[in-house]
C-alpha cells in the first residue's frame, strides 16, 4: 500500500514510542490534531498499526525474570496448506511469542516465553513436539538479552555533552 | 614584567557563551538547549572504522592535505550530494574541523586592513577569526522580521573598497535560517558586481529540512570566487572527532595548504579514516538523524510560539531562536533568570552579535522528553511577565 510522507513520518515516530501525547505528535508531523487521530485510526483499520507495544526488561522486576527460548522446528508441510496450518498450530498457543518460516537447516523458528526454565521445558516436550507434522525441535534459551527489536538494553541516557557550546 | 600577552590577543573578547557555561556547569537538573552539537553518537560503523585503523597501524602523518582516499571521498560526495565537482588532488584540504578550515579561509586571504562583511546573528568565532589577522568584521544585520534573511541593500551599502569577502552560513548557527536559491543568486550578483570572494560555511548543509540545499559554488560564476568550508561535525555526528575539510579554487587552496602544513601538518590520521567510512557508508545514518531533528523542530518550534515565544521556522541546522521581547528582558536577563528560576539553560541570542539582541538560540538536538519538559518549563516562566 502506499501511503503519503506524512503517515510514514507518523508510523515512525510511533514505532520508537507509541506512547506519544496526540499534541505532540501532531506537531511533529506538522497536522492537527483531529487530522493525527484520523489518520491514526486509517492505519489501525489498515492493520497497518497492528498493535501499540512496550519493551520491557523485565530482569529489573523483582520475581518476573522469565526465561525465553528460541526453538528450531522441523515439520512435514502438508499438502495444499504447506507449512501455514502447522504454523497457525503453533502461534495460537499464549506461550509463543513468535513464528517464522525459515529457510535453511529448520523450517520453523519458534520463540516462547516461560516463567521457568521447565514451564518451557514442558511446554516442548508435551505440547510442541506432540504436535503432528513435527519431526524435531532444538530448543536454545536466550542467556542475556543486550539489544532487543531495535532497543538497546542497559544503555547509559547520560548526556555526556557540555551544557553549553558554540 | 613586560607584557606578556600579544596586544592583539588581549583585544579579543571572550566567548560570552563562556560565562553562561561556568554558570550553569555548576548546577544539577539542568535541561541543556545550549549544546550546539548532535545528540546522536557517531554511527558504530564509523567508529569501528577508526578503530581498525589503528589495529592496522595507520599511526603516522598523512599528507598535509590529507588522506587522499579521504579527500577523493569528499569530492564523489561533493559531486553526488551538492553538484559541485573539485579535485581532490589540488582542490581540498581535510582540517582540523571546520573551525580551522575557517580560520584557514580568512588566514588565506584577508591582509591587515581588509575588511569581510558577516551577517549577523552568526557563529561566535567569525569576528574574532578575523581580527586576529588584522582584519575587520563588518557586521550587517540580518532581517528579524523576514526570518533572518539577508537584506541586501543592508549588505551592499557595507561593501566598501577594503572588502575582499563576505562570510555566510546557512543553514545558520544560531538562527537556524535557510537561505533560497534566488536570495544566494543575489548574494551572487553583488559578489561579481564588486569582485568578492564568499565563504561558505556550510557545515550545517545536510541538516536543511524543508528545501534542497544549494552550495553557493553551484551558482553561475561562483565557483571561482567561494570558499566552501564544511566538515564532519553536525551531519554525521562526528563533533569531537575535529574533522573537517575546505575545497575551492586551485591558488586559494594552495595559499591555505602552505598556512596549514605549517600550523598543523595534517589532520588526525585515524579521524581520517573513519571520515572515509562516514562518506562511504554513513549517509543512510544522515537520513535517519535529519529525520528525527526535523520532527523535534516541528514540535519545538510549534510550542514555542504557543506559549508566547514568538519563533520563525528555521529551515535547517538544529536551533530555534525565538523573540523574548515580549517579556520585556534582555537575551541575558532572561536566558540568566530562565537559568536560576526554571534550570532551561539556553544561549541569549546577543553573544552572537548586536542582532541577536532579543532573542534566545535553544538547541533542539535533545530528547523528546527533554523538549517537552523544557517547554512545560519555559511557560511557566514567561508566563509571569504577561
Amino acid at each position: 500500500m502506499q501511503l503519503t510522507e506524512k503517515e510514514l513520518d507518523l508510523l515512525q515516530i510511533i514505532e520508537e514510542n507509541g506512547r506519544m501525547n496526540i499534541d505532540v505528535l501532531s506537531k511533529m508531523v506538522e497536522l492537527t490534531e483531529v487530522e493525527t487521530e484520523n489518520m491514526l485510526q486509517r492505519l489501525e483499520e489498515k492493520r497497518i498499526i497492528v498493535e501499540y507495544g512496550a519493551v520491557i526488561d523485565w530482569r529489573k522486576v523483582d520475581n518476573f525474570e522469565g526465561v525465553t527460548a528460541m526453538i528450531d522446528v522441523k515439520v512435514t508441510p502438508k499438502r495444499e496448506v504447506g507449512f501455514d496450518e502447522i504454523a497457525k498450530n503453533i502461534y495460537r498457543f499464549p506461550e509463543v511469542k513468535s513464528v517464522y518460516l525459515m529457510s535453511g537447516a529448520y523450517d520453523l523458528s519458534v520463540v516462547i516465553e516461560g516463567k521457568s526454565l521447565s514451564q518451557v521445558a514442558n511446554f516442548v516436550s508435551e505440547k510442541l513436539s506432540t504436535l503432528d507434522s513435527v519431526i524435531s525441535t532444538t530448543t536454545h534459551f536466550i542467556l542475556k538479552k543486550y539489544k532487543h527489536d531495535g532497543t538497546i538494553f542497559d544503555q547509559g541516557e547520560d548526556d555526556r555533552r557540555i551544557v553549553v557550546s558554540p | 614584567m613586560r607584557n606578556r600577552v600579544a596586544q592583539h590577543v588581549q583585544q579579543l573578547q571572550p566567548s560570552g557563551i563562556r560565562r553562561f557555561f561556568d554558570l550553569a556547569a555548576n548546577m544539577e537538573g539542568v535541561i541543556s538547549l545550549g549544546v550546539g552539537e548532535p545528540d546522536f553518537v557517531t554511527s558504530w560503523g564509523v567508529r569501528e572504522a577508526c578503530i581498525a585503523s589503528l589495529h592496522n597501524g595507520h599511526t603516522s602523518y598523512t599528507a598535509n592535505a590529507g588522506l587522499l582516499e579521504l579527500r577523493k571521498e569528499i569530492s564523489r560526495y561533493l559531486v553526488e550530494q551538492f553538484e559541485v565537482e573539485y579535485r581532490p588532488e589540488t582542490d581540498v584540504i581535510v582540517t582540523v574541523g571546520a573551525s580551522q578550515a575557517l580560520d584557514l579561509s580568512i588566514r588565506a586571504i584577508v591582509d591587515p586592513g581588509d575588511e569581510v562583511i558577516v551577517i549577523e546573528p552568526c557563529f561566535v568565532s567569525y569576528a574574532p577569526l578575523i581580527e586576529l589577522v588584522g582584519g575587520t568584521a563588518v557586521k550587517v544585520g540580518a532581517d528579524a522580521q523576514r526570518g533572518f534573511s539577508i537584506d541586501f541593500d543592508v549588505l551592499e551599502s557595507a561593501i566598501t573598497e577594503r572588502t575582499k569577502a563576505i562570510l555566510l552560513c546557512f543553514p545558520n548557527n544560531p538562527t537556524g535560517t535557510m537561505l533560497s536559491k534566488e536570495e544566494l543568486i543575489q548574494v551572487s550578483r553583488l559578489v561579481e558586481k564588486h569582485d568578492l570572494l564568499v565563504l561558505s560555511d556550510e557545515i550545517y548543509a545536510e541538516l536543511s529540512f524543508d528545501e534542497k540545499f544549494t552550495s553557493f559554488a553551484t551558482l553561475p560564476g561562483m565557483k571561482e570566487r567561494t570558499i566552501l568550508i564544511s566538515g564532519f561535525s553536525k551531519g554525521f555526528a562526528m563533533t569531537g572527532w575535529r574533522l573537517g575539510f575546505v575545497a575551492g579554487p586551485t591558488d586559494i587552496i594552495e595559499a591555505m595548504l602552505k598556512i596549514h602544513q605549517y600550523a598543523m601538518m595534517c589532520a588526525s590520521t585515524m579521524a581520517q579514516y573513519g571520515a572515509i567510512e562516514a562518506l562511504k557508508n554513513g549517509r543512510q545514518d544522515i537520513e535517519a538523524m535529519k529525520k528525527s531533528y526535523r520532527r523535534r523542530r516541528n514540535y519545538f518550534v510549534a510550542s514555542l510560539n504557543e506559549i508566547g515565544l514568538d519563533c520563525h521556522n528555521p529551515g535547517g541546522a538544529f536551533y530555534a531562536f525565538p523573540s523574548v521581547k515580549e517579556t520585556g528582558l534582555s537575551s541575558q536577563e532572561f536566558a540568566e533568570r530562565l537559568l536560576l528560576e526554571e534550570k532551561v539553560a539556553v544561549v541569549p541570542g546577543n553573544v552572537f552579535g548586536e542582532s541577536g539582541e532579543g532573542y534566545v538560540r535553544c538547541s533542539y538536538a535533545s530528547s523528546l522528553e527533554q523538549l517537552q519538559e523544557a517547554i512545560k518549563r519555559m511557560e511557566r516562566f514567561v508566563k509571569q511577565f504577561r
